[in-house]
């Protein structure tokens, strides 16, 4: 909580970006090398799935940290809304697209993984319905935030869209355990352990990794980049 | 109390409410959010013949009879089982003792018409020589937790 205090200010915020962001990219950048190369080439294929599964190292790292996006704009709608943190309308205007694009990725992926391993593109099951609805409500949040002339109306009203949204993530999460969907269970985070060989977790891990720096960095710069524009806009209007 | 305080007083406040209504509703579709029944549920709600639904669980071992473009074969929950006929294409995963939903509707003659044909995929993971030295040693119990 401390650490979010000290960051609140975005003078401080942008000291402490242009300290970590150099060397958060290149550590991102050669973390994608690794991982990609482990899981497309060194990982052995799937006894069932052969070669396809590798679709799985880029569509279970990028629906999990599209949720984990979801959260954080949860957190940052809420510390807008209840502490008016300065940078917290920024992040999350900085969050919003990028954890749009990771679930398009999420749902593109799974659909191109679906059509040969269930026959089909996409089917309206609890799991695949409710991922879909995290789109919109990312789609909403980009929308709602642009929606007013007033900047600080728009923060507000897409800060209170996140919390209220951030119910579908609990949902999605557990909708393959609630309800019997053609979406297969959950394989690593569950009761008794992983349910994957070790020469496929390992790289699956490391691109889940890989995705959360990825997802940082992004952040970071996006929320570099929103500072600079309300900081151009303020000039813009004294003079 | 601070202005803060009461501003996260009446956010907990209000999504503790909306999470209870969310809760609500889920609970009350709950019928309609589950994708495919199980034969036992279809032996215990009998759907008409006109009814649209579909059927998932476990491709009975053996029970498998392909004659040109159409495919007989059973669906079972271990519990109760039901016959299928499906005439197309069956997909890659399709196999005895694997997870499979069809959908379609109950014939006059208690037969299960299958429209289309989905492969459920399990949640496990392997290499090709760990499932075949799994199966050698005898640690294999194939379709275990693939439907519920």
């Amino acid at each position: 909580m401390a650490t979010l205090h000290f960051l609140a200010n975005p003078a401080r915020f942008r000291r402490f970006s242009a300290r970590v962001l150099p060397a958060l990219s290149v550590v991102t950048a050669l973390a994608v090398a690794v991982g990609l190369y482990w899981a497309l080439v060194v990982a052995p294929p799937d006894y069932q799935q052969g070669e396809t599964v590798r679709i799985m190292f880029i569509h279970v790292p990028a629906a999990t940290i599209a949720m984990g996006g979801y959260v954080l704009l949860a957190v940052l709608g809420a510390s807008l809304l209840v502490w008016r943190h300065p940078l917290a309308a920024l992040m999350a205007r900085a969050t919003a697209p990028v954890g749009a694009t990771f679930t398009a990725v999420g749902l593109i992926t799974g659909s191109l993984w679906g059509r040969p391993m269930w026959g089909t593109y996409w089917v309206w099951d609890a799991r695949l319905t409710s991922f879909l609805l995290l789109f919109f409500l990312y789609l909403g949040h980009i929308a709602l935030s642009h929606a007013y002339d007033d900047a600080e109306r728009g923060d507000k009203a897409a800060a209170i869209l996140a919390l209220v949204g951030a119910i579908n993530v609990p949902i999605i999460k557990f909708s393959v355990d609630w309800w019997n969907t053609l979406h297969q269970p959950a394989s690593i985070m569950k009761l008794g352990g992983p349910s994957i060989h070790p020469t496929i977790l390992y790289p699956l891990l490391w691109m889940m990794a890989t995705f959360a720096l990825l997802f940082v960095a992004l952040v970071l710069m996006r929320t570099d980049t929103e500072i600079d524009r309300r900081r151009l806009e303020a000039a813009e209007m004294g003079a | 109390m601070t202005p803060k305080r009461r501003r996260l007083w009446l956010l907990l406040g209000s999504l503790s409410v909306l999470c209870v209504a969310a809760a609500l509703v889920l609970y009350s579709l709950n019928d309609n959010l589950v994708f495919f029944y199980s034969p036992s549920q279809v032996a215990e709600k009998k759907p008409g013949p006109e009814r649209r639904f579909r059927l998932g669980g476990l491709v009975v071992e053996g029970s498998l009879k392909k004659n040109g473009q159409e495919a007989r074969f059973k669906i079972t929950d271990l519990k109760g089982e039901l016959p299928v006929v499906y005439r197309g294409l069956l997909p890659d995963l399709f196999r005895e003792g694997q997870g499979v939903i069809a959908e379609g509707s109950l014939g006059p003659d208690g037969v299960f018409v299958a429209r289309e044909v989905l492969a459920k995929h399990d949640e496990k993971y392997m290499p090709p020589e760990v499932a075949k030295a799994l199966k050698e040693s005898g640690r294999w119990n194939e379709g275990a937790g693939t439907t519920k």
